[in-house]
Parts: C-alpha cells; sequence; structure tokens
C-alpha cells in the first residue's frame, strides 16, 4: 500500500497562442488562453494511478492556482484520484518557482502521510523543470527526474527507469521520494464514466460559497459538511489554513527572480531576398547558392 | 542583500570523466561575465578521478577550481551532489552560479537554488551584467538572465536583486566556445567529501548510453521542417531535400509534437541550437522560440505560403510558396545543375 501525491498544473496552451492573445502593449492576455492540464503532469498522475492499481493504497491531486483550476482536479478525479486538493489564494499570486515550490511543500506538509510525491518534468508555458526538485528540496526527500516507468516497488526501495543525456538508466531508490515524469512515458488513461458521474457534482469551497451566496436558506458550512461526507469536497486550502506558511516566502514579493523587463521582439527584419516560387525563381537561386559556394 | 564577493562559479558536469560540452560553453561565458565584474571565474568539478577535469578548465577561462574528488561523487547522484553544492553556495555565497541545462543541470540546479534561496532562471539565451533600477531601488551590477517568454514573441529579462546568489541554467550550444591561447596557471582547492546516510537513497544499477547518431551541432547544412508540413507523410519531402543536398534533417517543436520528427532533431531554446552554413527552414512560422536556435545561421532559406510568418524576417532567401511545390521543383533543378 502506498499513498501517492501528485502535483498538477493547468497551463495556457501554449501551442494555440494566435496573434491576438497579446495586448497592444505586448504582454500576454492569460484570460483569452484555452487552459488545459499540463500533459506530463497527466503522466504522473497515470503513473500513480498504476502505483494504487498495482499495490493498493490512495492517490491525491493537488494544485496551486486560480479557481478554474478545478475544472482539472475534476478530470484528476475522473480518471481516478481519490482525493483532490486546491491551495488558492491571491497571495500566492505572482510566485516563481521558488516561491511556489515553497506554497506546494508547505500544502503536501499538511496533507501528511505520503511514500511518493508525483510531478510532471515540467509545464509547458514555463519549460523549467525546476518545481519538482525544488519541492523535494524543501521536502527533504530524495528524487528520480526525467521518470519514464516504474519498474517494480520491494522492500521500501523502487526501481525505476529514467532518462539521462544520450540515454537512459535504472536507479534503485528508497521511499520516500519525489519522481518526475517525462512525456511519452504512459498514455493516460481516458475518463471512467462512472467516476465521470459521480464527481462532475464535486464543488470547490468557492462553489460551495457562490450556492450560499445565491440561497439564503443554506449556510455555508453545512454545505461543506454535507459535500465532505458525499465525499464530493474538493478541499480548498488558502494562506489561514497553512499557519506554518511564512508569508514573506511567497507570492511576488517571496519570489528571488523578478521579471525587469518584457520586450516585444523587433526582427532585423525586411532583409529577405523575395524568390519568386517559380522554375526560374528556385534555379537562380540554386545558381546564387552553387555560385556562393554554399551548396555543391 | 547586496553580495560583495565577484565570484562567477560555473557548475562542471563531467560524465564517464569527459566535461560537458556546456560547461565549457559556461566557461566562456563566464569569463567575461567576471571580467564585466572586475571578478574571478571559478569551476566546480564534482567526481572521482577528475583532476584532469579541473586542470583543463583553465583552458576554457577558469582562474580556480573548487574540486571535491572522491568515489562516491563518480557517478552524478541527486542527493550527494545536491548536498555538496548546497553547502559550497551556502558557505562561499558567489555571486553567479551557472549550470548546463541538461537532464544533470535541471536536477541539481533547482535543488540548490531551493536550498539556497536563490533566484534561478532556466534556459537563459543570453546573460549580462548592467545596473539596474527595479521599482524605484538602484541595483548594481546585476545579472540580466535573458529568455524568451510565454509563447509569443516576447523577450522577458528576469533578476535577482534581492537575494545574494543569481543562478541560471543555460542549454548546450547557446553560448559560444572559445579556447584561450595562453591560460593561466589553475588553482585547485581541494575540498574534502563529507559522507552522508542520505547518499545512497538513490543507487545506480545500469546506464545504458543510445548515442545518437544525428549530429546537427556539426552539420554544416540543415533542412529543418515544421507543423505546415501537414503529415509525417508529407515531411518526407524534408528528407529527399536533406538527402539530395547532402544536410541533416531537423524541425520544430510543433513537428516534434505532431510526431513528424523525432525529438533529438529538434531545433530551439528547448532543443538543439544551430549555426550551420545554410538552413531551410520550411512549414516553420519562426516563433521566437524557434529562431533563437537557429538565427545565427550563416544563410536561412525559408519556404512557406504566410509570406507573414515572422521566418521571413530573419531569412536571407523567402520563397512564398508551398513546400509540396517547391522542394520537387528544387530537388530536380538542382539534380539537372549537378549533372
Ligand atoms: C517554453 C517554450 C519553449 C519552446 N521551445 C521551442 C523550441 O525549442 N523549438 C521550437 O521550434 N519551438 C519551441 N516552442 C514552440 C514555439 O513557440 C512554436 O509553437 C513552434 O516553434 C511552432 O512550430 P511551427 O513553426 O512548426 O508550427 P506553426 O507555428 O504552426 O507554423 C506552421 C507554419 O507552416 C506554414 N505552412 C502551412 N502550410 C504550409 C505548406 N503547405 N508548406 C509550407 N509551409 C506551410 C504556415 O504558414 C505556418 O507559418 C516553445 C514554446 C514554449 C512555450
Amino acid at each position: 500500500m502506498f499513498n501517492s501525491i501528485v502535483m498538477v498544473k493547468q497551463v495556457p496552451d501554449t501551442a494555440n497562442i494566435t496573434g491576438k492573445v497579446m495586448k497592444d502593449d505586448g504582454t500576454v492576455n492569460r484570460s483569452m488562453l484555452p487552459a488545459i492540464f499540463n500533459h506530463e503532469d497527466k503522466e504522473a498522475l497515470e503513473l500513480a494511478l498504476q502505483v494504487k492499481e498495482r499495490y493498493g493504497g490512495t492517490v491525491s491531486v493537488i494544485t496551486m492556482g486560480p479557481p478554474r483550476a478545478s475544472e482539472m482536479l475534476k478530470e484528476c478525479l475522473y480518471m481516478g484520484a481519490d482525493k483532490a486538493y486546491l491551495i488558492s489564494d491571491r497571495k500566492f499570486a505572482g510566485s516563481d518557482t521558488l516561491a511556489t515550490s515553497y506554497v506546494l511543500s508547505e500544502a503536501i506538509k499538511h496533507i501528511g502521510e505520503f511514500d511518493f510525491v508525483f510531478a510532471g518534468r515540467q509545464a509547458i508555458d514555463g519549460d523549467t523543470a525546476q518545481v519538482g526538485p525544488q519541492t523535494a528540496e524543501k521536502l527533504k526527500l530524495s528524487q528520480v527526474t526525467y521518470a519514464e516507468d516504474i519498474q517494480q516497488i520491494e522492500n521500501n526501495s523502487v526501481r525505476i527507469k529514467r532518462k539521462i543525456d544520450g540515454g537512459h538508466e535504472i536507479v534503485e531508490a528508497k521511499l520516500p521520494l519525489l519522481i518526475t515524469v517525462v512525456k511519452g512515458a504512459n498514455e493516460p488513461r481516458p475518463f471512467n464514466a462512472k467516476f465521470l458521474m459521480i464527481y462532475k457534482n464535486a464543488k470547490t469551497l468557492l462553489d460551495l460559497e457562490k450556492i450560499a451566496n445565491e440561497n439564503s436558506l443554506l449556510v455555508l458550512e453545512d454545505l461543506v459538511n454535507e459535500y465532505k461526507e458525499k465525499n464530493l469536497y474538493i478541499t480548498t486550502l488558502t494562506t489561514e489554513d497553512l499557519p506554518s506558511i511564512d508569508l514573506t516566502r511567497i507570492g511576488l514579493h517571496g519570489s528571488p527572480t523578478k521579471v525587469h523587463k518584457v520586450e516585444s521582439v523587433v526582427l532585423s527584419g525586411g532583409e529577405a531576398v523575395n524568390i519568386p516560387p517559380t522554375k526560374e525563381g528556385i534555379s537562380e537561386l540554386i545558381d546564387t547558392l552553387l555560385n556562393d559556394h554554399i551548396l555543391g | 542583500m547586496e553580495n560583495k564577493t565577484r565570484e562567477v562559479w560555473v557548475f562542471i558536469e563531467q560524465r564517464n570523466g569527459k566535461p560537458a560540452d556546456v560547461s565549457l560553453e559556461l566557461l566562456s561565458k563566464g569569463r567575461k561575465l567576471a571580467d564585466t565584474l572586475n571578478g574571478v571565474l571559478k569551476s566546480v568539478v564534482l567526481g572521482h578521478n577528475v583532476k584532469n577535469i579541473a586542470e583543463e578548465t583553465s583552458k576554457y577561462g577558469a582562474d580556480s577550481v573548487l574540486l571535491i574528488d572522491h568515489p562516491e561523487l563518480e557517478k552524478y547522484r541527486p542527493l550527494p551532489y545536491s548536498r555538496m553544492m548546497n553547502k559550497l553556495v551556502n558557505e562561499h555565497k558567489p555571486r553567479i552560479v551557472l549550470f548546463g541545462a541538461t537532464v544533470i543541470g535541471r536536477g541539481l540546479a533547482p535543488r540548490v537554488a531551493s536550498n539556497t534561496v536563490s533566484g534561478l532562471t532556466a534556459d537563459c539565451t543570453d546573460l549580462q551584467i548592467s545596473d539596474v533600477t527595479y521599482l524605484k531601488k538602484e541595483y548594481q551590477e546585476l545579472l540580466l538572465q535573458i529568455r524568451p517568454a510565454f509563447g509569443g514573441n516576447i523577450i522577458a529579462t528576469i533578476i535577482t536583486p534581492d537575494n545574494p546568489v543569481q543562478m541560471a541554467t543555460v542549454r548546450e550550444g547557446v553560448m559560444e566556445l572559445h579556447e584561450l591561447d595562453a591560460p593561466n596557471p589553475v588553482k585547485i582547492e581541494e575540498i574534502p567529501y563529507i559522507p552522508d546516510t542520505t547518499d545512497d537513497l538513490v543507487k545506480i544499477i545500469e546506464q545504458y548510453r543510445e548515442e545518437s547518431k544525428v549530429n546537427l551541432k556539426g552539420s554544416p547544412i540543415i533542412v529543418a521542417g515544421g507543423y505546415g508540413l501537414g503529415s509525417k507523410d508529407n515531411f518526407k519531402l524534408i528528407h529527399d531535400l536533406a538527402e539530395t543536398i547532402g544536410g541533416e534533417v531537423a524541425g520544430s517543436r510543433a513537428a516534434v509534437d505532431a510526431g513528424f520528427v523525432s525529438p533529438d532533431r529538434q531545433i530551439g531554446q528547448t532543443g538543439v541550437t544551430v549555426r550551420p552554413k545554410l538552413i531551410f527552414s520550411i512549414g516553420i512560422s519562426g516563433a521566437i522560440q524557434h529562431r533563437a536556435g537557429m538565427q545565427d545561421s550563416n544563410k536561412i532559406i525559408a519556404i512557406n505560403p504566410d509570406p507573414e510568418a515572422p521566418i521571413f524576417e530573419i531569412a536571407h532567401y523567402g520563397i512564398v510558396g508551398n513546400a509540396e511545390d517547391v522542394i520537387p521543383n528544387f530537388i530536380e533543378l538542382f539534380k539537372h545543375k549537378l549533372k
């Protein structure tokens, strides 16, 4: 029996950025971008679910993000996760990877006992691959990054196949352990129809607040208890639920790295020799390349 | 938190007793940064029987070496390495620490940044030293960590104004390698290795290398295809052209993600950086992350039906047209001319 916590992130779909998403001042209008489940995190969840199937235990998912990230948490429940945590607070806004890993590590300590922490190798909006190892360091855990497969678990030791530069490596690591999972490790399972029917009604604290506000007969506390009992509550943690958190270490203020400048790229522009897409045009281009000894 | 030291450190990654190219490239860059700061460049070498590597780093500009040589460090493992690096950085508080953005560097650097509460920026495409005014405060000689950001055509300059140690990772091939003609004799400071019970939490059972036959970096001619090729089948056009003119095949990330071409052939900020004599960019829009990996090529030929595609702005020759039309014509005419 192993308990896993999977760190997941909802990311803007950077592959679908169009010109219109850029504001006139050159910044990105995030609200215009479709938000998707970061794929490597989904593969991390799949690996955790496989561990649960083979050895028993539980899988919890945790994300730090805005309220709308609960959409992704529900997807995790549809795939088979047992419990979901939304770590959300305006005070977290502007966190860099270090501040984010601090919040996540505090939340993981709050959630409690675990054998594995899983994460995707990196998120597509920044590609830094930093949050996993930074969280491991804060939790004083050892780590295996770029994992592709868990081959076996025996006597508190996990045998893992991982990618390294120019090849692969098999390592044996003692639990507890943080693992980051690399693209292509597995094919995440589709939603389970039964789970979908159940968990489509799952609610975060904010959802319930809204319901309570719209109906004066309902009391928020009772609603939360009701949803908890039905196992349909997406636990929402704010800084108030994490009393040990040091507020100077979170958000923009708690982030060592700051964005000093953002510039639209000014390209040198217009110097290309325009070659017509005709046989004559291409023929002339080839002559030039041959004459200049660039080809041939 | 002002940092008075003028030390620039480069973590030297080694595999099987050989330093990684990216570490030597970073020394060349680190030398320039140290000169601007009127400071010193130190290489940090961890491994077993690696004194020769420590000495070699002077050829690329290191003034001195921090060397930890011990059998436990023969192969990289996260805990002994990060533990020793944490200790060194906490004790010396160097102003700048650079790591290669390799699998090892991307596992190690974040742990060290996390432990030492340092700023860390991934995959920088340029590093400079400059005075900075940030939120009305003046900061002297900060490290500008420059990288393309967030999908679009933006370049972000990241700084670490208030923490003593500024860290960055850089991909292989991004910085240029300079071997010094007359390197100074290097001073090696040997630091004892202190074992710890956590060292064996991760054990390496087996390693196998699948030496990639792909050598994009060393190839004078590259034919790169993008998502605009539309299908893996159509991507054969790229292979045909490469074969005809004797080039290597490469791709954009969108082409890699779509399965048209293998990941080790991806050009760009998160792929390989190339500077060939000639590169064809076909069906590639020219996003900044892509351009970061090829814009210093000697000659760029872009083929794309969209005359507004940004790739044309860095191209030397632009052909507004479809790959399916242009490539077969190019191949046929080229073969004819060589006869
Ligand atoms: C953090 C981060 C890191 C990234 N790193 C990289 C990286 O290292 N490398 C990289 O490449 N990208 C990288 N990207 C992705 C990058 O932003 C672009 O999404 C990607 O380069 C687009 O690839 P593309 O040009 O092939 O596809 P698209 O942008 O979809 O462009 C396709 C082009 O094909 C043209 N076309 C259409 N039909 C045809 C035809 N019949 N014949 C010829 N042309 C045609 C279209 O006009 C268009 O210009 C990164 C993104 C992020 C967020």
